[in-house]
């Protein structure tokens, strides 16, 4: 009796969560059948559940890698952008968050306050400030100038102080008896040990960078400075005659992060929680 | 090591180089880029916030106007903008807030067979730009009776509806697109918590002959409150801050402003009509708003009680 009853439960749950598994990937799903239907087709009825099979084919594929320049041009953009993006977030990042865990410096609990305060401001109410020095900076339309604000992110050193913490803190001393300077000791012993919050990190920045979108509309003056969200936005319009390179390039744009996210899915998964960490 | 020994004496005499390498000094190294970065991009802005939101600004002139911007505010499009923020606000914190709960629970229990399978599912859509969503929410909520929406609301007999332009199912559109995203990220923070609650408590729970719902409610929520804490405040913040949910259905210009959200307002503001005074005396009173929320919230829910205790 309790047997049936416990089966029984299983099967409602299991049922449930493959609904509900169905209808989180319907989005994507229909996304990907639908870049290969006719984009005029798209244009005019939106995506429907009646699809034309016949009708299928890969030209929006085709066209996006013979004919859609501009497209490459935000692929090329976004990666350059990401790659130096990452790079750099990590490198100054972990060495903030390095040095709060580790050293006892006067000011330590201070910078740590920052550090909270900085993650509780939304970046949108300091968005306008930051573009008028953008702009006396001459910092508009350039890759720098998108990248900036992205470069100390206060999440990741918060990150990656609280992975700093567990480090073995004798180590840093044999080192030094050895002769080996503050800054060897970061680079040559403490950061490998920190490589794991290095992926979640590199994860969560990487995301934040390519997936982008108020600060690079803002900064951004033309078409060939564009980047992925930027660039697929300004294809969103009501008359729909760029909706071929719109559907497939949505498609080129997601897919290597979903692989990505199917072979790292822990790191994606610590990364993109952090605020967690302490919660 | 002799050899090293002796190059660490060669360089002794570099007193810059012994003065960067003391302990006292390093830390202070390594954080110079957070002290830049926190100047410029940061403490700067904050105070130029401020400034600008007493000032008309024009090119190569700027004046003090006293309240003046903040006297402006107080119109029908800012009422409307915070109206639909609010809303917007509300409808997706209580959402994102109970739902995955619920989803993390019985995720979490023996009952879930697959549930690698399921957490990834929940999770992928957060990996989606929002233009990328945009864009298929967007084609799935089609004004013509052909779009998935409206095939859907045929079966039960409903006219096709025009999503975009109407201000209900404007709403709809944006609330369920930012549920779609972030339901499987708090789903984890759920279910990262309930890895904490002691077996031991649902054990004795069973003997006590408690059912499902009572383990759920007695045993579980009341372990989840800091992490339930946690998640509101990050909706409330996330929500005043939607501009981009409405971006991608309007751009700027949605029909009787049914999509403007507050930082929408500042951007066609501040930006578009370059009016950075009134853009940033709009910035000020938002984070007054979430301020003065995130601080009730955090009282009504006892996470200051904590020190007192």
């Amino acid at each position: 009796m309790k047997d049936t009853k416990t089966m029984l439960i299983k099967v409602i749950i299991n049922c449930f969560f493959c609904v509900i598994s169905l209808v989180a990937l319907f989005p994507i799903l229909s996304l990907l059948i639908s870049s290969f239907r006719p984009s005029s087709e798209l244009m005019r009825n939106g995506i429907s559940l009646t699809i034309d099979w016949s009708n299928l084919s890969l030209n929006n594929y085709l066209y996006i890698f013979r004919e859609a320049g501009d497209y490459w041009q935000w692929y090329g953009n976004s990666l350059i952008i990401t790659t130096v993006t990452i790079v750099l977030s990590l490198f100054f990042s972990s060495m903030v968050g390095y040095a709060m865990a580790v050293y006892n410096f006067k000011g330590r609990n201070f910078v740590f306050l920052l550090v909270l305060l900085i993650l509780m401001i939304p970046f949108e109410i300091l968005m306008l400030p930051l573009y008028q020095l953008f702009i006396d900076l001459n910092l508009i339309n350039t890759y720098f100038g998108i990248m900036l604000p992205l470069i100390v992110a206060p999440i990741a050193v918060f990150f990656f102080r609280q992975y700093a913490l567990g480090l073995p803190k004798e180590l840093m001393d044999a080192a030094r008896i050895d002769g080996s300077t503050e800054y060897g000791i970061f680079f040559k012993i403490m950061m490998p040990l920190m490589l794991p919050s290095f992926a979640a990190m590199a994860i969560l920045q990487g995301l934040s960078s390519w997936n982008n979108f108020l600060w690079p509309l803002l900064v951004i003056r033309s078409n060939d400075m564009f980047t992925l969200p930027v660039g697929l936005a300004s294809l969103l319009t009501p008359y729909g005659n760029n909706y071929d390179i719109l559907i497939s390039g949505s498609v080129i744009t997601i897919l290597p992060i979903i692989i990505l996210f199917i072979f790292f899915q822990k790191y994606f998964v610590s990364g993109l929680t952090v605020g967690g960490v302490k919660g | 090591m002799g050899q090293e020994m002796k190059s660490n004496i060669y360089k002794g005499p570099n007193r810059l180089l012994t003065f960067l390498n003391s302990k006292k000094v390093a830390p202070y190294v390594f954080i110079f880029p957070f002290i830049i970065s926190f100047t410029l991009l940061t403490f700067y802005p904050t105070i130029q916030a401020f400034v600008m939101s007493f000032q008309r600004i024009l090119p190569g002139q700027t004046e003090f106007v006293g309240l003046s911007n903040y006297r402006r505010i107080l119109n029908p499009t800012f009422y409307q903008a915070f109206q639909n923020t609010t809303t917007y606000v509300i409808l997706t914190c209580v959402i994102l807030v109970t739902v995955p709960i619920f989803l993390a629970a019985m995720l979490n229990s023996k009952f879930a067979k697959f549930s690698t399978f399921y957490r990834a599912s929940l999770f992928i859509p957060s990996l989606a730009s929002i233009i990328v969503a945009g864009t298929v929410f967007r084609l799935l909520f089609g004004e013509t009776g052909s779009s998935f929406a409206n095939q859907v609301i045929g079966w039960f007999g409903v006219e096709p509806i025009q999503w975009q332009y109407t201000s209900w199912s404007a709403m709809f559109l944006m609330v369920i697109l930012s549920s779609w995203r972030w339901m499987g990220v708090n789903v984890m923070y759920y279910l990262a918590a309930l890895q904490n609650v002691p077996l031991e408590l649902y054990e004795s729970a069973d003997i006590d002959g408690a059912n499902v719902f009572q383990k759920f409610f007695y045993v579980t929520v009341p372990h989840l409150k800091p992490i339930i804490t946690f998640v509101t405040t990050i909706s409330i913040i996330n929500g005043f801050r939607m501009f981009e949910e409405s971006y991608v259905f309007w751009e700027t210009n949605s029909p009787g402003n049914i999509g403007l959200s507050m930082i929408g307002y500042m951007y066609t503001q501040g930006v578009q009509r370059n009016d950075m005074g009134f853009g940033a005396a709009l910035g000020v009173i938002i984070i007054l708003i979430i301020f003065v929320i995130s601080i009730i919230q955090l009282n009504l829910t006892g996470a200051f009680k904590r020190g007192d205790e």
